[in-house]
C-alpha cells in the first residue's frame, strides 16, 4: 500500500479509535442534559473517578481488564446515584449559573480527593496481553487497541440504540426527552428515570475513562484537561441524540487526529472554529433528540 | 370616517396541519372599543401575539397606521405606536412599582440608551411614573416589590406599564381575568378613561365587561373570525349563543367554557 | 403612612417628587459615606503593607476584572466561562505594542487595550448574545480557546508558550517609572485605574442604560414588549465589559512587565467568576468583597497546602450553589433584612 494512503489510513483509524473514546466518555453526558436540562461540567470528573477504580483495580488489585471495568462502571454508578440524590436534584429549577458553580465545585472535591488519595501521579494502565500489538487488516498493520476500542464503540451504539428502541426503559426516556410534563402525566416517574439514567451515563463515563486510559492518561487534571472536548461532543452533537454525539465525536477525533498530523501547530484552533460556526449555524446541535 | 389604526389581511398561522389563525381580516380604528371573545382556545392570544410580533404569520400582513409591520420586531412596533398587556403578568419582580413603571416611561421617551447620568436625576420621567401610578390607585405601593403584591394590584401595574408607553393602540389581553372585584373595578375605571383617540382591542370573557366597555365584538372561533357587531347583535345572534353550550347570552357573569 | 403629596408643581398638579418610593429612587446614586471605605482601606495598605504591595497590585487587578464580569454577568444575566478572552487581548495588545517597541506609554496603552477588547467584545457579542444556555456558554469558552490558540501559532510575534518577558513600560506620566523590585508605583497605579474605571461602571449602573439592562435581567420579554432594541443593548454591555477587562489584561501586563498564554486559560475564567460568586454579582461591590476574601485566603492557603485549598474551595462552592448564591453580599444582606426588621419592631 503507498506509504501516503497507508498514513492516512492509520490516522483515520486512530482518529475514529480516538473519537470512539470521547463518545463513551460523552454520550452519557449528552443523555443526561438533554433529559434534565442540567449543566453538569463534572462529567469528566465522573470519567476520571471511573477511570482510576478501573487502573487501580488492575494495578493493586490485579482484577483482570473485563472485571476491573464492570467494577469501575458499577462504582461510578453508584457514587454519582448518590450524588444525584443528594445535591443535582435539588438544583434542576435553578438557573445555570448555579449549576455551573455546583458542578465546577465538584470537580475541584474530585482532583483534590483523588490526589490526596493517591497522589498527583498519573496512573498507568496495562493492557490486557490480547489487546497489545498489532493487528493484521489484511490492507495494513494497526493497533490491536485501537481496533478492539473502535469495535467497541459500534457495539455500544448499536446497543444503546436498542435500549431506546426496545425496551420499556428506552421508551420512557425518550418520551420525557421529547415532553416531560406530558411524561409524567402518563405515570413515569421522571425522578426516578433521572437518578437510573444519571447513574449509568456516569457509569458510562468510568468506562470511557478507563479504555481511554491510553490514549488520554489518567492523572488528577484529567477533569479539567479534556472538559472543553466532551462539552464541544455533546454541545455540537445536540443533547440527547446518539448519533448526533457520536458523529461529533468521530468527527472531533478524526479532525484532531489529522491536524496534528499535517498541522503540528496550532491544530485545535480548528476545532475551535469549526465548534463555533456550527454552534452559531445549529445552535441546538446535529443531531436530533432521540424521541 | 375615521382612520383605521391597525388592520389585518388575509392573517394566518399554520403549524404543520394544525391552524392556529385562519385568514382573519381584521380592522380597529381611532377610538375604537373593540373586544375579542370566544371560547378557550380559539386563537385570540396567538391572534395579539401576532398583531405585536411574538409570532410571525404564515400568510397575510398586518398594518399599523395604514403601514405595512409585519416583518418588524416587537421593539419596533412598540415604537410605532403598538402596546400590550399580557395575560399572565410579565413584570420586573425584584423591584419596585415606581420602578417597573419608570422603565416603561424612560424607554418610550428615549432616555434609556444614556449611559453616564442617574436616572435619580430624570424627576421628569419619576414624576409622570407616579402621576400614572396614582390614576390606578398604586401610589400607596409605589415603593414596593412586585413580588410582595397581591395579584391584582399586580394586574394593575402591567396595565400601568401599557398605559406609559402612550400607544396609538393598545392591546389588552384578559385585563381582569382572576383579580378580585375591587381591584377589577380600578382596572375597568382605567381603561373607561383611556385618552379617546387610543384604539383600544380587548380580549375578554366575562360579557358584563363587554357590554360595559366595546362599541363592537368579534368572534373567533377556531382561529376564525366567527361573528362580529354590536354587543346587542352578538348578544341576540344564535349561532353564538350555541358557541357557549346553549346557554342564554344573559348578563350572568363569566360563561361555561366549550371544551374544543 | 400616607403619600406625601405637595399641591401646586409647575403646572399646578401635585408633584410626587416626596413620595418615599420616588424619594428611593432619586437618591439612589448619591454617595453613601462607607463607599469611601474601600479607597481608604487601599491607600492605608499602601502605607501599612509595603511589602505586599506586589499582592496588592494583583488584588486590584482582579477586583477590576471581577468588576468587568459583573456588568455582563450580574447587570446582564450573561453566563460567561470565557471572560479571559477579553483579559487576553487587553494584555497581549499592551504586551505586543511594548515588546517590539511601537508603543510603551502606559496609560494610553491601556486605552487601546480597551478599544481592542471592546472590538471583539461588539463582534463576538453580535454573533454569540442570539444563542442562550449552554451554547452561548460554549461558545464562549471556544472564543477564548481560540483566541488562545491563535496567540500561540503567532508565536514568532507572541513568544507561544513562554511569553513576552522584560517589556518595556513608560514612566507613568512621563514621571512614576516602574520599579520590578518594588511595586509602589504599579500599585498607585493601578489603584487610580481602578478608581477611574469603578466610577463609570457605577455610574452605568445607576443610569437608565443600566437600569434598563435590569431589565432584560429580570424580564427580557417584557423589555421587547416596552420596545426595548435588546440585542443591542445587550452587545453593548457586553462590549463595555469587554474593555473593562481589557483595561484589566492591559495593567496585568504593565505590572508584571510580562505575558504569556496564561492570559486566556479557562483557568482564568473560572477564578474570576468564583470571585465575583463569593462576593456578591449584580451588587456594585461583590467584586471588592470577593477578591479580598478570595485572593487573601489563596495566597496565603494555596501555598502551603494546594490539594486542601482546593477541597476547601470545591466544598465552599457546592454550599454557594446550594444555599448562598448570593454571595457574602447576599448572605449580609438576608441578615440584615432579618434582624434589621426586628430590631425596627416594637
Amino acid at each position: 500500500m503507498p506509504n501516503g494512503l497507508a498514513d492516512f489510513a492509520g490516522i483515520l483509524l486512530g482518529g475514529v479509535s480516538a473519537g470512539t473514546v470521547l463518545f463513551i466518555v460523552s454520550v452519557g453526558l449528552s443523555v443526561t442534559m438533554g433529559l434534565m436540562g442540567f449543566v453538569n461540567l463534572a462529567h469528566g470528573a465522573f470519567a476520571m473517578f471511573g477511570g482510576y477504580v478501573i487502573a487501580l483495580a488492575m494495578n493493586r488489585v490485579h482484577l483482570g481488564f473485563a472485571a476491573a471495568l464492570a467494577l469501575g462502571f458499577a462504582a461510578t454508578a453508584a457514587v454519582s446515584a448518590i450524588l444525584e440524590r443528594l445535591l443535582y436534584r435539588r438544583l434542576y429549577r435553578a438557573g445555570e449559573l448555579d449549576q455551573v458553580l455546583l458542578t465546577i465545585g465538584l470537580i475541584f472535591i474530585f482532583i483534590a480527593g483523588i490526589t490526596m488519595v493517591v497522589g498527583p501521579e498519573s496512573q498507568p494502565l496495562r493492557l490486557p496481553p490480547a489487546l497489545q500489538g498489532q493487528l493484521n487488516l489484511g490492507f495494513m498493520q494497526y493497533r490491536t487497541y485501537s481496533v478492539f476500542l473502535i469495535m467497541v464503540g459500534v457495539l455500544i451504539v448499536t446497543a444503546i440504540w436498542l435500549v431506546f428502541d426496545h425496551t420499556l426503559i428506552g421508551t420512557r426516556i425518550r418520551a420525557t426527552l421529547d415532553n416531560r410534563g406530558m411524561a409524567e402525566s402518563l405515570g413515569i416517574n421522571v425522578d426516578r428515570l433521572f437518578t437510573i439514567t444519571f447513574a449509568f451515563g456516569s457509569g458510562m463515563a468510568a468506562l470511557g475513562g478507563g479504555l481511554g486510559a491510553e490514549f488520554l492518561g489518567l492523572d488528577p487534571q484529567y477533569a479539567l484537561k479534556y472538559l472543553v472536548y466532551f462539552l464541544i461532543a455533546v454541545s455540537v452533537g445536540g443533547l440527547g441524540s446518539i448519533a448526533g454525539v457520536y458523529s461529533a465525536s468521530l468527527l472531533i477525533g478524526v479532525l484532531d487526529f489529522v491536524l496534528k498530523f499535517y498541522l503540528p501547530e496550532g491544530g485545535t484552533i480548528f476545532i475551535y472554529a469549526l465548534t463555533i460556526l456550527l454552534l452559531l449555524w445549529r445552535p441546538q446541535g446535529l443531531g436530533r433528540k432521540e424521541t | 370616517m375615521t382612520e383605521i389604526r391597525l388592520e389585518t389581511r388575509a392573517l394566518s398561522l399554520r403549524f404543520g396541519a394544525l391552524v392556529a389563525v385562519d385568514n382573519v381580516n381584521f380592522k380597529l380604528a381611532a377610538g375604537a372599543r373593540h373586544a375579542l371573545i370566544g371560547p378557550n382556545g380559539a386563537g385570540k392570544t396567538t391572534f395579539v401575539n401576532l398583531l405585536t410580533g411574538v409570532l410571525q404569520p404564515t400568510h397575510g400582513r398586518v398594518l399599523l397606521g395604514g403601514r405595512d409591520i409585519t416583518g418588524e420586531t416587537q421593539a419596533a412596533r412598540v415604537k410605532l405606536g403598538l402596546a400590550r398587556t399580557f395575560q399572565i403578568n410579565r413584570l420586573f419582580r425584584g423591584l419596585s412599582v415606581l420602578e417597573n413603571v419608570c422603565i416603561a416611561v424612560a424607554e418610550r421617551v428615549g432616555a434609556a440608551s444614556a449611559m453616564l447620568y442617574p436616572t435619580g436625576r430624570r424627576t421628569d420621567i419619576i414624576d409622570e411614573a407616579m402621576d400614572l401610578l396614582a390614576v390606578l390607585k398604586l401610589a400607596d405601593a409605589a415603593g414596593q416589590r412586585i413580588a410582595e403584591l397581591p395579584y391584582g394590584r399586580q394586574r394593575l401595574v402591567e396595565l400601568a406599564i401599557a398605559i406609559g408607553l402612550r400607544p396609538e393602540v393598545l392591546l389588552l389581553d384578559e385585563p381582569a381575568a382572576g383579580v378580585a372585584s375591587a381591584e377589577s373595578q380600578v382596572i375597568l375605571d382605567a381603561i373607561e378613561r383611556l385618552p379617546e383617540h387610543i384604539a383600544v382591542l380587548i380580549i375578554e370573557h366575562d360579557m358584563d365587561v363587554v357590554f360595559r366597555f366595546a362599541g363592537r365584538v368579534t368572534v373567533m372561533v377556531a382561529g376564525t373570525v366567527f361573528a362580529e357587531g354590536t354587543p346587542r347583535e352578538i348578544e341576540a345572534d344564535p349561532e353564538v349563543r350555541e358557541i357557549y353550550l346553549g346557554q342564554p347570552a344573559e348578563r350572568a357573569g363569566p360563561k361555561p367554557r366549550q371544551r374544543v | 403612612m400616607t403619600a406625601a403629596v405637595s399641591p401646586g408643581g409647575p403646572t399646578g398638579g401635585p408633584v410626587w417628587l416626596d413620595h418615599p418610593a420616588a424619594r428611593v429612587l432619586i437618591r439612589r446614586h448619591r454617595l453613601r459615606w462607607w463607599e469611601l471605605l474601600p479607597w481608604i482601606a487601599a491607600i492605608g495598605v499602601y502605607f501599612a503593607f509595603p511589602d505586599y504591595l506586589g499582592f496588592g497590585t494583583e488584588l486590584l487587578i482582579v477586583i477590576l476584572f471581577a468588576l468587568s464580569l459583573d456588568i455582563a454577568l450580574g447587570y446582564a444575566g450573561i453566563v460567561t466561562l470565557g471572560h479571559a478572552a477579553f483579559f487576553g487581548i487587553g494584555a497581549y495588545t499592551v504586551g505586543l505594542l511594548a515588546f517590539h517597541g511601537i508603543w510603551t506609554e502606559p496609560i494610553s496603552g491601556l486605552v487601546l487595550a480597551a478599544i481592542a477588547a471592546a472590538v471583539i467584545g461588539v463582534a463576538s457579542g453580535l454573533v454569540l448574545l442570539r444563542t442562550r444556555g449552554l451554547t452561548l456558554l460554549m461558545l464562549t469558552i471556544c472564543t477564548m480557546a481560540l483566541l488562545g490558540e491563535a496567540a500561540n501559532m503567532a508565536h514568532a510575534y507572541t513568544g507561544g508558550f513562554d511569553g513576552l518577558p522584560s517589556l518595556p513600560i513608560a514612566p507613568v506620566l512621563g514621571a512614576f517609572e516602574f520599579n520590578p523590585l518594588y511595586a509602589d508605583t504599579q500599585y498607585l497605579y493601578t489603584l487610580a485605574v481602578l478608581l477611574i474605571c469603578f466610577v463609570f461602571v457605577r455610574a452605568l449602573v445607576y443610569s437608565p442604560f443600566g437600569q434598563s439592562l435590569t431589565g432584560i435581567r429580570e424580564n427580557a420579554l417584557r423589555m421587547h414588549a416596552i420596545g426595548a432594541p435588546v440585542r443591542g443593548r445587550l452587545v453593548i454591555c457586553y462590549a463595555v465589559s469587554a474593555a473593562i477587562a481589557g483595561i484589566a489584561g492591559g495593567l496585568w501586563a504593565q505590572t508584571n512587565a510580562y505575558v504569556n498564554l496564561s492570559v486566556f486559560d479557562l483557568d482564568r475564567s473560572a477564578t474570576v467568576l468564583i470571585v465575583l460568586i463569593v462576593g456578591g454579582y449584580g451588587r456594585l461591590y461583590g467584586a471588592f468583597v470577593g477578591a479580598v476574601a478570595y485572593m487573601t485566603l489563596s495566597h496565603f492557603l494555596a501555598r502551603i497546602y494546594p490539594t486542601a485549598w482546593q477541597l476547601g474551595l470545591g466544598l465552599m462552592l457546592l454550599l454557594i450553589a446550594l444555599f448562598a448564591h448570593n454571595g457574602i453580599l447576599g448572605v449580609g444582606e438576608a441578615l440584615w433584612r432579618r434582624y434589621g426588621a426586628e430590631r425596627a419592631a416594637p
